[in-house]
């Protein structure tokens, strides 16, 4: 009865080794609101193991590709599949392996949390020997073994997010999908749930979704900057990294020379101005020493008073992606 | 799974007070109603016993309390169903059963379980009361099975209908009010119509009709009769409304 029969084709089949290490494939997801696009052609892969940083300005269109990825909603089209199974045709089999944490988390606030983590894992179909193992592990994990016996409604809600994350993966799922997990949370807490995030990546794949962007930077092997719909950047944080550490810098100059002087120099593939006194320096490959930038400062008496990596790649990289499209 | 969720439901029923504060007016009322109908009873039996074939206790005591059982229940029941669903989705607490590797199927025949077996138990409450006549006078123990299987059919349809309506909008209040409507207008206009097509002759079509008059089908039962198209049409209100639900759901998830 879940099946629907929906223009759903696959362009291109998938190679069979890619389809057995994916624990999530979309290919082609587009969903529609009347007329309004809400995701549009988006394709995800998730490996086992992996943290995927689902990233966009509100409204992009996050939520909606995660309802999409947990069943909540069907697609208008494109194909779904977790670790091989199709979410379309398959939904009871496809959903057994995945755990959702929601915007809102789904507590029911007058039920303990033992009995809410009782219900989650028989409703995730967990045999009944294992249930109470199962239980007992989540509520560990997420640090709510104090808190057992309390009713939901009565806890804090930095315990609620936990109770909401401990029922997203009571049934050891393939993949945990969380929907911005640390929203609302004081610092401690936000340092504790990214910890469990990462723990989590090592058995599950998890994709994330937030507009933190350190958050991404501490968790995710991998992020994906959605904008207005589309899929507008995907790249893994290693890379990211890798930029980051020292290839770009700004450089602060009390009495700068003229912008093509600095440009000139030996290893600079590009300056540019950010303020009248300020310079975003990037160093071309290989080169990332400010070694003749530094020399030449102090020969020209340049008055060099600022030499520090430049901001987080990841923020300029959204900012660039997101303000770009608003302006065309 | 339908069990689970049938629990679950039942569970979150008598956490939350609106249950009690219904259990408490059922009885209170049908109490009175049935104290009423015993005095009445006791005052006219003098006269009854000059009649050849007398009305016993069940009759003049059991049928009326019955009835105003079942009247109460219409109003009882769409409030009480506007939780199982409309209130989940407003609370965004159904996201954790969507999310489930359960099917709508099981979504919505454990929704109909769990409060049908919690108004089974209300309606056992109200069939005690005759039953504490049992030590004073022969009670009819056919007509008062009747009496409990009629209710329970005409409450298993009031809870049907109510679970639709509350699958149609996330407000409680709205879902409780549509569903009230609902069963007002199919008890007054399924009457009126399935007579109006019979005196026409349309005897095929007025047996349609009576499966959305459930106040006509209990009326059978309320006699003490089993009549089977009546349990029939019961059955098929019952599972045209689940059906319904069912695919509401399943457009849900496709509309957004």
């Amino acid at each position: 009865m879940h099946s629907t029969s929906m223009n759903r084709t696959v362009e291109s089949a998938p190679m069979p080794e890619l389809l057995t290490a994916a624990t999530i494939s979309a290919r082609g997801l587009t969903r529609r609101f009347g007329t309004h696009v809400a995701v549009n052609d988006i394709t995800l892969e998730l490996k086992r193991g992996e943290v995927l940083g689902l990233l966009g300005p509100n409204g992009a269109g996050k939520t909606t590709t995660m309802q999409m990825l947990t069943g909540n909603l069907a697609p208008s089209r494109g194909a779904i599949q977790i670790c091989g199974v199709d979410m379309l045709e398959d939904p009871v089999a496809a959903k057994a392996r995945v755990g959702y944490l929601p915007e809102v988390p789904p507590l029911y606030r007058e039920l303990t949390v033992n009995e809410y983590l009782l219900l989650a894992a028989k409703l995730h179909r967990v045999p009944r020997a294992r249930r109470a193992d199962a239980v007992g592990a989540a509520r560990e994990r997420c640090g709510l073994a104090d808190v057992g016996g309390k009713l939901i409604g009565t806890l804090s809600k930095g315990y609620q997010q936990r109770v909401g994350i401990a029922q997203a993966i009571v049934h050891a799922p393939d993949v945990v999908i969380l929907d911005e997990p640390t929203v609302g949370l004081d610092p401690n807490q936000i340092r504790e749930i990214r910890g469990l995030i990462r723990e989590l990546g090592g058995a599950h794949s998890v994709i994330l979704s937030t507009h933190i962007l350190p958050e991404v930077e501490a968790v995710c092997d991998r992020v994906q900057i959605m904008h207005h719909g589309n899929i507008v950047y995907s790249d893994t944080i290693a890379a990211l990294k890798r930029i980051e550490s020292g290839a770009t810098v700004l450089v602060g100059l009390r009495r700068p020379p003229p912008l093509g002087e600095i440009a000139a120099l030996p290893g600079i593939a590009a300056v540019e101005n950010v303020e009248p006194a300020l310079f975003r320096v990037q160093f071309s490959a290989g080169a990332d020493s400010g070694d003749a930038l530094v020399k030449k400062a102090a020969e020209r008496d340049w008055g060099l008073y600022l030499l520090k990596p430049a901001q987080t790649s990841l923020e300029d990289v959204f900012v660039n992606l997101t303000r770009r499209e608003d302006a065309a | 799974m339908i069990l689970t969720i049938a629990g679950k439901e039942l569970k979150g029923l008598f956490a939350s007070p609106l249950a009690w504060v219904v259990l408490t007016v059922m009885q209170v009322i049908t109490g009175y109603a049935f104290l009423r109908r015993l005095d009445d009873f006791l005052q006219i039996q003098p006269q009854l016993t000059s009649m050849a074939a007398p009305p016993g206790a069940t009759e003049m005591v059991a049928a009326p309390v019955f009835g105003t059982a079942a009247a109460l229940l219409m109003f009882a029941v769409p409030v009480l169903a506007m939780r199982l669903i409309a209130e989940e989705r407003r609370n965004q607490t159904m996201v954790l059963l969507m999310s489930a590797p359960v099917s709508m199927t099981d979504i919505v025949l454990g929704k109909f379980l769990g409060l049908t077996a919690f108004l089974m138990g209300v309606i056992a409450l109200v069939a005690l009361m005759p039953l504490s006549l049992a030590g004073a006078t022969r009670l009819d123990y056919g007509l008062l099975a009747g009496l409990v299987a009629g209710l329970a059919l005409l409450v298993a349809g009031f809870v049907a209908v109510s679970l639709y309506a509350s699958c149609l909008t996330v407000h409680p209040v709205a879902a409780a009010l549509a569903a009230f409507a609902a069963l007002l207008g199919m008890v007054l206009i399924g009457d009126a119509a399935g007579d109006g097509l019979r005196t026409r002759g349309w005897t095929v079509a007025a047996g349609f009709a009576q499966v959305l008059s459930p106040i006509k089908n209990f009326e059978p039962f309320g006699k003490g009769m089993l009549d089977t198209h009546a349990l029939v049409c019961s059955v098929l209100l019952v599972a045209v409304f689940l059906t319904l639900a069912v695919r509401q759901l399943d457009a849900q998830r496709l509309r957004g």
